[in-house]
């Protein structure tokens, strides 16, 4: 585990190689890589190059309010170079649920890292952090989340927060957020941040994440709130299979009626596609097999900041807060409507009466206008 | 009736709304009334079935592309309006609908007294007294501007990721700002309901001022004029500040 171990860091060439993988492999790889950064095909050779050339990316993998799924979506990734080399016991220097490390060693070894790498090291924070009560909800090795994560972050070149935990407090976070969750933008300033939300997040970013900043030496191109430009760019609903649906206005209305069986589109049972910035529909999860909607299930917007509390999963219209569980903005709307009503029919009565002098002179004006030209 | 004592008006013919501003008016209650019945339709579309292939039908792709057409008339027009309140005559005129001074506000009271509590003065019933907009109505369209203003930012901003124009690429800070396309939409739906009951009582109240003062409130929409009493008239002519001097 340690680096001590390792004089000299080994290219991830040279890793692919030591662990038996061809160099058609590698090439499959890199290509893949290359397609999901948004590069063109002529900056193939650029990315081979700089995977068989540069040492490999020391990174460190912190895990704090959150629930593990994103690093179980790395792993399964569509390509097993990408959990093979960059997320081999070589490459992570330090990560609490798939390290071999534990205790003491674990410590030495974050601390190995931290202060061996300063300043070229990525960190990857997975889980939100706890601010309430001085962070007592969330501690490792007798320190808060927060204490971790400003050591680390300190020497850190770039940090990926990673997942909606860590990219915008994701469950934890949601009302009334009882431990004050924090996602990491909110806490570290200074540093780049690249934010990989949902719930989990794909894969496949995190690996693209790496091996462009590998290729050119930066982090890639991200939008305006953090997120790389190549990933969440684009809206779910744009690259859905079942959008021609949509268009054509044909829904499931609900989930076991003909038109479920049909595949049509999901919107009026929640789907959140139409609102939601994501590749699910063009990489796919667990090595490109399906995704929610391919299953169909509507997107719940996972990726979304504050999914949780704004609207249901199930339904397209959302609640309203503070006028209880069951009131959609439409219910108070026509309310709202109905009481306007009403109070437009008293003003009308209350008009005839309160105003019925100035309303009779009109009329007799008129009248007598009227009895003058027949005359 | 005790036609002897009865007064008979001397009315002046006024010409309050200039064709640009009758043309903005109708343009506007069209589209906005389009906007609505999409919108609606785009919300909670209705349950259609289909013996076709998708591929031959588009109809909630009309509903939003109709939707697109009639928000891209509304601003325009909105701008217009805009432009129009610095160069209209003085019922146009920006300051009729912000709030400039203390006059205004009591203006206000008066029409809160008159129109709503209906209170009389010396016994009598009062009557109105302004001749364009009365300032509560004009502070009222003060905040459907921004109203407007609301529905066109969160409107081109949940555009602005499908937008292939740089103008509603323009406004792609607006659900960045608002962290999202999700509160942005619900924004947008909520902002709708202040349309439709706008919509409802301003009708409502065009027709009262019609039958309870006579002077023409909803025909003027049509031809632009107003009739106003000759001794209101007088009054008018000596007190409204004409912001143009």
């Amino acid at each position: 585990m340690t680096n001590d171990a390792l004089p000299k860091q080994p290219t991830y060439y040279e890793e692919v190689e030591r662990k038996g993988y061809s160099r058609r492999d590698f090439m499959k790889f890199v290509s893949l890589m290359t397609a999901f950064i948004g590069l063109e095909n002529t900056a193939i050779g650029q990315v081979a190059k700089a995977l068989e050339t540069k040492p490999r990316l020391p990174v460190i993998w912190l895990h704090f309010q959150e629930c593990t799924c994103c690093s179980e979506s790395f792993i399964r990734s569509s390509h097993p170079i990408v959990a093979d080399i960059l997320l081999d016991k070589i490459s992570l220097d330090y990560t609490e649920t798939l390290m071999a490390a534990s205790g003491t060693q674990a410590e030495a070894a974050l601390k190995n890292t931290m202060t061996k790498y300063k300043g070229q090291y990525i960190l990857c924070v997975e889980g939100s952090v706890p601010t309430a009560a001085d962070g007592v909800y969330c501690m490792i090795g007798g320190k808060t989340s927060m204490q971790i994560l400003e050591e680390a972050a300190e020497g850190a070149a770039a940090i990926i927060a990673w997942g909606s935990c860590a990219s915008n407090g994701c469950v934890q976070a949601a009302k009334p957020n009882p431990t004050s969750a924090t996602p990491i933008h909110k806490l570290v300033k200074g540093k780049p941040i690249i934010k990989v939300p949902g719930c989990p997040p794909i894969g496949e970013v995190m690996a693209g994440v790496i091996v462009h900043y590998l290729t050119f030496g930066r982090i890639p191109e991200l939008d305006r709130l953090g997120r790389p430009k190549a990933f969440y760019s684009k809206r779910v609903h744009d690259s859905c299979y079942r959008r021609p649906f949509y268009d054509a206005g044909l829904f499931v209305e609900t989930f076991d009626d003909e038109n479920a069986k049909k595949g049509y589109c999901l919107y009026k049972v929640g789907c959140k596609g139409p609102s939601t910035y994501n590749a699910c529909g063009v990489m796919k999860w667990n090595n490109g097999t399906s995704y929610p909607i391919q299953s169909g299930h509507p997107c719940i917007g996972c990726s979304e900041e504050n999914y949780w509390d704004n609207g249901r999963l199930y339904e397209r219209a959302s609640h309203f807060a503070g006028f209880g569980i069951e009131a959609n903005a439409d219910t108070l709307g026509k309310v709202a409507l109905g009481v306007t009503a009403a109070a437009l029919a008293g003003h009308a009565i209350a008009t005839n009466i309160g105003k019925s002098k100035l309303i009779h002179e009109h009329q007799a004006e008129g009248r007598e206008s009227e009895h003058e030209l027949e005359q | 009736m005790a036609n002897k004592y009865l007064h008979i008006h001397r009315l002046r013919r006024v010409y309050v709304w200039e064709l640009p501003v009758r043309f903005y008016h109708w343009l506007n209650a069209l589209v906005i009334v389009v906007l609505i019945v999409t919108g609606f339709y785009i919300a909670n579309p209705l349950a259609l079935l289909s013996k076709q292939e998708a591929s031959t039908q588009y109809t909630m792709g009309w509903f939003r592309y109709l939707h697109f057409a009639a928000a891209y008339l509304f601003f325009f027009n909105f701008l217009f309006r805009l432009y129009w309140g610095f160069v209209g005559n003085k019922y146009a005129n920006w300051k009729q609908f912000i709030p400039t001074s203390q006059r205004f506000f009591k203006e206000m009271w008066t029409v809160f007294k008159i129109d709503i509590l209906m209170l009389k003065k010396n016994g009598q019933p009062q009557d109105h007294l302004s001749v364009g907009h009365n300032a509560m109505a004009g502070f009222i369209y003060f905040l459907t501007f921004i109203a407007f203003l609301v529905q066109c930012l969160t409107g081109f901003g949940l555009y602005s990721s499908m937008a292939s124009w740089w103008f509603p690429k323009l406004f792609a800070w607006v659900p960045a700002l608002l962290g999202g396309d999700i509160l942005t939409r619900q924004l947008h739906h909520w902002a709708m309901w202040f349309f439709i009951l706008f919509a409802v009582i301003h009708v409502y109240l065009v027709f009262y001022h019609d039958y309870v003062e006579g002077r023409g409130e909803i025909s003027s929409m049509g031809g632009g004029w107003k009739f106003i009493e000759e001794e209101v008239f007088e009054q008018h002519k000596h007190h409204t500040p004409n912001p143009e001097k």
